[in-house]
């Protein structure tokens, strides 16, 4: 399972990471190098195995909390905007989004 | 028996995100009260901080359990929260929460009335799926040049997103469908309807076939804010080869791969897919 | 009295009550050996706000108000958010960012006004960007050094943690544990460390990594100190954290002193195979001598799949990182690039300028294996094998009460060896991984020393919620050993 450059264009691409040539280059060594390694996991039969997402689900029924339907939380906008990059009458501003 | 339109049957299914009427979001603590000034209602939690994380609101799961009953639908014992990753500035954490392999509600349907010519015609629409997800934020154009001013308010808000399968077969349907679905709601007390305020927000899914054929292309028509609305879209659609704009509203639920307008060719019924100013 | 530095926490906490000492001075004694950043272990210091936390300490204590831990200083790793100093976690991306809470395990360590054990704040501590690392040499401000020997590294993530302790500039820190971050580090700096089970300590304020293996811990010299802090940092935090379990609160110092005859050592064999260092290996069968002189039974056992841990990790952790990461977008905090055509692009330079090589490394994987296609073939493969692993340590504990072994291969190794190759670090963390898969706490614990005169840690494993048998396992050598008292040289 060997990535191809343009697997690379294509994932900075969805995960929105600007790559220089070079990065990208050194990206797809070191990333193939590490597919090396997954190969052993490939190779493992799991049929029958549920998958675990709370690692304390091996011993317990791991079931969603559900909090009381109270709105309680104040209004902190200028806190919460503190380290805004830019805003503007309470709107954090970005460039224009195209719908 | 479906109504013909120029020799093809028109098909139609509806995807509805209802706002659920809790005091608080579906994840935070914040109100979600409408018309407050930008970011007042938006906490730590709904504008991602680092470090914040989702605690889940239990209004939520009982009104969509609520739905679910009303409408003789499957509940899920065990449902699943995933995340829907993409990228955009009303969407704070670049994810969705959202449900994708298990919602809570699966199946279920919608019976309605319908003036057929003489008679009156008993319709039943199946429901695919209802499932728990939470509103993104809101992007304001209007005022700033070349930005804009992004409302993170409504991120957070409730939604149970209602599926239908395609089984509407002219906009007549689409129409009673829709309006039976908001008597529910808020006969049922789970959403307040208010269509101006966005808290019924309907998509339709649009294609057309030869009868016994298979379904051609499927276009979508976002933000149907009002029955007329729908009414005189879904009519469009399978009019002509018209070209004229829709109606819709504005503000869009962001969405994965959010596109410039596109005009596509009139070889089949089409219509473009994009928000307009208000009208 | 010891001179403050060399003072643990216990005996900090009871010089200050019994008034022998005040917070001030205590604050005042830390914050001179802060000058001139040694080690680069601090990203932030601010020696007003740490004083006024002082006096406010010096305050409860007269009132007869105070914490259990009232007035000791404490350093926190920059991933948990502070409203009184800057949270960078390590990166760029966060520059200038000034958090409106604090981490829940700030709360709980802090003022004792607002509920804390009432510890200082000295400030907060230098590690990888983002948790993702293993030597602290993936920190944007940049490489902390290892006080035993500042030409090594001093492991990672929570390098700055383990050297400020190990320097004593100050008497205990607080980590973060995702695949070995509180262990290793703790082990490469002859301290002693613990990761609580998973669920045990509340992640509400921790800026996520991996969210399913993330737990914050204690760091400090001795492992009556640790219980001390696990004991105040532990417990439910079920209004903010849903992953925080219903599991009250536990006093870790009350069985330290408890008998560990008969207690059974699980000796995995697949932890003592050809890749340990022959150095590492002399030390800690030395350590497990002296338990044996204890009174302590070794048992071999097995744990098959521990080479497995290592892709598993990294295609979970990477996964669930690339997702927690979307946040840092350059909107609503943080850096923003400065020039920039259209949104998309200005997501793409921000980020791009405020991430690191590692933190894109494994954003860029994780966005690849969670991609369309990709999902059941890895990131649900190694899910899936994550509960073998689980599973693979239930076996094991029915045979033994507590799991020993090495925490890392070598001792540390020399700053910029591994540059370019970040396998080789991977491969490292092979010991650890494990047991955060299985979500089991895990202890390091000074266990001697090995080449270049390097601290040796030896690792032990708990079953869930046995934070307290580990820690008692961990007191009862430290009374028999001396290894946990040496000090670097010059310190």
């Amino acid at each position: 399972m060997s990535l191809t450059p343009q697997d690379i264009a294509r994932i900075a691409n969805l995960a929105r990471l600007e790559l220089q040539p070079e990065e990208s280059d050194r990206m797809l060594t070191q990333i193939n190098g590490f597919f090396g390694i997954v190969q052993a996991m490939q190779a493992v039969d799991t049929t029958g195995i549920e998958p675990m997402a709370h690692p304390v689900a091996a011993i317990q029924d791991i079931t969603l909390r559900l909090r009381p339907d109270v709105a309680s939380e104040p209004n902190q906008r200028d806190l919460n905007q503190k380290s805004a990059p830019a805003v503007e009458r309470g709107l954090f501003l970005v460039p224009k989004v195209i719908e | 028996m479906s109504k013909l339109v120029q020799g093809y049957e028109v098909v139609i299914g509806f995807e509805t995100h209802a706002q659920l009427s809790t005091k608080s979001k579906i994840f935070s603590r914040a109100s979600v009260a409408f018309g407050a000034e930008p970011n007042t209602q938006a906490c730590a939690v709904d504008m991602a901080l680092p470090g914040t994380l989702p605690v889940m609101n239990i209004g939520a799961v009982e009104r969509a359990i609520e739905f679910g009953l009303a409408i003789n639908a499957h509940i899920a014992e065990r449902s699943i929260f995933a995340r829907k990753n993409y990228f955009y500035p009303d969407l704070p954490k670049g994810y969705q929460i959202s449900q994708f392999e298990i919602p809570v509600v699966q199946g279920g349907e919608v019976s309605f009335f319908l003036e057929e010519g003489q008679e009156t015609v008993r319709k039943t629409v199946r429901l695919e799926r209802a499932h728990l997800e939470e509103d993104a934020g809101k992007s304001l154009h209007e005022d700033f040049i070349g930005q804009s001013g992004i409302d993170l308010n409504r991120a957070g808000t409730p939604l149970l997103e209602i599926v239908t399968q395609p089984d509407m077969r002219s906009s007549d349907e689409a129409v009673a469908y829709a309006k039976e679905l908001h008597k529910i709601v808020t006969w049922i007390g789970i959403c307040d309807g208010n269509m101006q305020e966005g808290s019924f927000r309907c998509d339709a899914n649009v294609s057309v076939r030869k009868p016994g054929g298979e379904l051609g292309t499927r276009r979508e028509i976002k933000n149907l804010n009002s029955s007329k609305c729908a009414g005189r879209l879904t009519r469009s659609k399978t009019a002509t080869r018209s070209n004229k704009p829709p109606c819709c509203s504005t503000p869009t639920r962001a969405r994965p791969a959010p596109c410039a307008p596109k005009k596509t060719p009139p070889t089949t019924a089409t219509f473009l897919t994009r928000t307009c100013p208000r009208w | 009295m010891n001179s403050l530095h060399d003072m643990t926490v216990a005996e900090l906490a009871q010089a200050l009550k019994t008034k022998q000492v005040s917070a001030v001075e205590v604050a005042t004694g830390f914050l001179a050996r802060l000058g001139g950043n040694p080690h680069n272990a601090f990203l932030d210091i601010d020696s007003e706000v740490t004083l006024a936390q002082a006096q406010a300490s010096d305050a409860r204590l007269a009132a007869g108000t105070a914490g259990p831990l009232e007035g000791v200083p404490v350093g926190h790793k920059d991933v948990f958010v502070t409203r009184d100093f800057a949270t960078t976690a390590g990166s760029k991306i966060l520059t200038g960012y000034r958090s409106p809470f604090d981490a829940t395990l700030v709360q709980k360590l802090g003022a004792s006004a607002l509920g804390g054990a009432g510890m200082v704040t000295l400030g907060k501590l230098n590690c990888d960007e983002f948790a993702m690392g293993s030597a602290n040499e993936n920190s944007a401000f940049g490489k902390v050094t290892n006080p035993w020997d500042t030409a090594r590294v001093p492991g990672g993530s929570s390098g700055g943690s383990a050297a400020a302790v190990a320097a004593r500039l100050t008497p205990a820190a607080t980590g973060t544990d995702t695949g070995g971050s509180i262990r290793q580090p703790a082990s490469f700096c002859g301290i002693t460390g613990i990761k609580p089970t998973y669920g045990r300590a509340s992640r509400y304020g921790m800026i996520a990594y991996a969210s399913s293996l993330d737990q914050g811990g204690p760091m400090a010299r001795t492992a009556k100190d640790c219980a001390l802090l696990l004991s105040a940092m532990c417990g439910p935090d079920l209004d903010r954290d849903s992953t925080s379990l219903d599991v009250p609160a536990e006093d870790f110092t009350a069985s330290l002193n408890g008998s560990i005859e008969g207690l059974r050592i699980g000796v995995p064999k697949e932890f003592f195979g050809e890749g340990l260092h022959a150095d590492v290996r002399a030390a800690l069968d030395a350590a497990l001598s002296e338990y044996e002189k204890l009174g302590a039974k070794l048992v071999p056992i097995s744990l098959p799949r521990t080479e497995l841990s290592i892709p598993v990790y990294y295609i979970i952790a990477p996964a669930e990182a690339s997702s927690n990461l979307s946040r840092f977008d350059g909107v609503k905090f943080g850096h923003r690039a400065k020039d920039y055509t259209d949104l998309v692009d200005m997501y793409k330079k921000t980020r791009a300028e405020g991430f690191g090589n590692e933190v894109k490394r494994r954003i860029m994987t994780g966005a690849y294996v969670l991609s369309h296609g990709y999902y059941d073939a890895y990131y649900l493969q190694a899910q899936k094998i994550r509960r073998m692993i689980a599973d693979d340590f239930q076996n094991a504990f029915k045979s033994c009460d507590v799991i020993a072994g090495p925490v890392a291969p070598s001792v540390a190794w020399k700053l910029g060896e591994n540059a370019g190759d970040p396998v080789a670090d991977y491969l490292a963390d092979i010991f650890t991984l494990p047991a955060s898969l299985a979500g089991l706490p895990g202890m390091s614990l000074p266990a001697g020393f090995g080449a270049h005169g390097m601290p040796v840690g030896m690792q032990l494993i708990g079953n869930y919620f046995q934070e307290a048998q580990l820690l008692n396992a961990a007191h009862r050598l430290q009374q028999a050993t001396d290894w946990h008292l040496r000090k670097p040289e010059g310190i």
